[in-house]
């Protein structure tokens, strides 16, 4: 699947999700947001954008909810009015990770 | 996956009906997991399952090792003094691994998620418990009539 955004081209998978991580940028993330009903992003999804991202450089995999709540400084409950109706799902697709296979 | 022509879930009504470490985690997993997908969830503690939201005991919960063919281990050898103490180690560590929380630690993520948690009343009469024997998470003690009320709409799933 291919996603066309202001003339460059993002390769998706299956579901939904960006194929590359690398090819993420701001926009793909503002368009995903707005695709997932979450609108604008503020300053707290940023930090947990910006969290999965150095995790997923750092791990190759994304991270799961507990562990986003324990080192990102963003609660459980926080996470959920952030991404309401799955937050580690959204939170991943939107910070162009792929999505998270953990049953946690 | 090929589910276009079925509804998705929307509600779950998950009972916990047992008190050990291993009878209570399926259903905490699923409870979890219900809400990660924009699943509706309620849960409802019944009999030992009590045990997982009982303030003195949910931080004390074991692995039986009598009476479990799936231990793969001769039962006489369970009943040895501190088996049970062992194979629960051993399970909390390997579940810390998959970064499974401890039960108590799952209660509140699950709580904060949004999924509800119900003591069951004949139970709590049967044990003279109170509301005060429960930790702060657990939102109410139901009747089986007030946990098929709030059940409406939900898939009901027995553990």
């Amino acid at each position: 699947m291919i996603k066309e955004l202001n003339g460059k081209k993002y390769e998706l998978s299956d579901d939904g999700y960006l194929k590359d991580w690398k090819q993420w940028d701001e926009d793909i993330a503002k368009a995903f947001a707005e695709e997932l009903g979450i609108g604008e992003l503020n300053e707290n999804h940023w930090k947990v954008i910006n969290y999965l991202r150095d995790y997923y450089e750092k791990n190759e995999v994304s991270p799961s909810l507990r562990k986003i709540t324990k080192e990102s400084g963003v609660s459980t409950k926080e996470m959920y009015s952030l991404f309401p109706n799955g937050p580690a799902k959204k939170a991943a697709k939107i910070a162009g990770l792929t999505k998270p296979k953990g049953c946690i | 996956m090929e589910n276009q022509n079925y509804e998705p879930i929307k509600k779950v009504s998950i009972i916990i009906s047992k008190g050990s470490l291993v009878d209570v985690y399926p259903g905490l997993i699923m409870a979890n997991g219900a809400r990660m997908e924009g699943i509706e969830a309620s849960l409802f503690f019944t009999f030992f399952g009590l045990d997982a939201i009982i303030d003195k005991r949910m931080d004390k919960l074991k692995v039986p090792t009598v009476g479990n063919p799936a231990m793969h281990m001769a039962s006489i050898l369970g009943i040895i003094p501190g088996m049970s103490a062992i194979a629960t180690m051993m399970m909390k560590r390997e579940m810390e691994k998959l970064d499974i929380p401890p039960v108590r630690e799952f209660i509140e993520m699950i709580h904060d998620a949004g999924a509800k948690l119900y003591a069951c009343k004949a139970t709590v009469d049967m044990f003279h418990l109170t509301e005060k024997d429960f930790c702060e998470q657990v939102d109410g003690v139901l009747t089986v009539g007030e946990f098929y009320e709030i059940s409406a709409g939900a898939q009901i799933i027995y553990t």
